[in-house]
């Protein structure tokens, strides 16, 4: 498979055009021929930080990487943090605000679906820094 | 059970999508809440929901849903009934409430999508 590498920008609070880069991902994917069971996970995982990209952070990106191991998606966003970590992996816990809660989410579901989906899941954050998310799916 | 059917059962508008009637439905989930439909549903089925934002018709594309159901007289605008055109997504609406649309295709025999709840640790 051949190698992909694309990174899509992603703004804060612009829910018109949230899930425009997962909407990409998932066509690309699907023309390296991706399995439709890898590719639903993929693209609900990718939707899901996309959405926390641009619910929660000050603005950041999302890439894109395909090799021999798998799919890779990062997600790394300039601000403002995660203060607890675990509490904010806690299924139902949310600091959405009413507009995303308004328009279906803010649930408290994104952060545990992404790593359930996920094969691997790695969350880092620093309070004032940012939030680096990085997520591997097997082809296979 | 068929698009068609359900349009036929819940006396439904179908605003986009009326070459896709054909298309066989096997089960269901109703939610307002995209997060939880992100969450819980992990086949294709028929989405019966009451929000009509464009998040809607993403939620959809990602999970490979074909047909969504939009309850008490809901109608989405134009955009969100072109973007679910471009990509092979049937819309209905009914003039009925969540609650009584289930019950009527549940009666029809259309049953919902088997949840499948998340290990509560991971072992490895």
């Amino acid at each position: 498979m051949s190698m992909v590498h694309q990174v899509y920008p992603v703004a804060a609070d612009d829910f018109t055009r949230a899930g425009e880069a997962s909407a990409d991902i998932k066509r690309r994917l699907k023309q390296l021929g991706v399995s439709s069971a890898v590719l639903r996970r993929v693209a609900v995982a990718s939707y899901e930080v996309e959405l926390n990209l641009v619910i929660h952070s000050d603005g950041g990106e999302l890439t894109l990487n395909v090799d021999q191991d798998g799919v890779h998606l990062i997600s790394k966003d300039v601000g403002p943090g995660i203060p607890d970590i675990d509490q904010a992996m806690r299924e139902g816990y949310s600091t959405a605000n009413e507009e995303a809660r308004s328009m279906g989410f803010g649930a408290g579901m994104g952060l545990p679906n992404m790593k359930r989906n996920a094969d691997q899941f790695a969350i880092e954050s620093q309070v004032g820094k940012g939030t680096t998310i990085e997520m591997t799916f097997k082809l296979a | 059970m068929t698009v068609a059917d359900i349009v036929s059962i819940l006396n439904a508008r179908v605003l986009c999508g009326e070459n896709r009637l054909d298309r066989t439905v096997h089960s269901a989930f109703c939610s307002d809440l995209m997060s939880d439909v992100l969450a819980f549903v992990n086949e294709k089925t028929v989405l019966i929901t009451g929000i009509i934002n464009p998040q809607v018709i993403r939620t959809a594309e990602m999970l490979d849903i074909r047909c969504l159901i939009f309850v008490r007289g809901k109608e989405p605008g134009e955009q969100v009934l072109s973007q679910a055109k471009e990509l092979g997504i049937t819309v209905l609406t009914t003039g009925d409430a969540a609650f009584t649309t289930c019950g009527k295709l549940y009666q029809a025999g259309l049953r919902g999508v088997a949840i499948e709840w998340p290990e509560s640790e991971d072992e490895t």
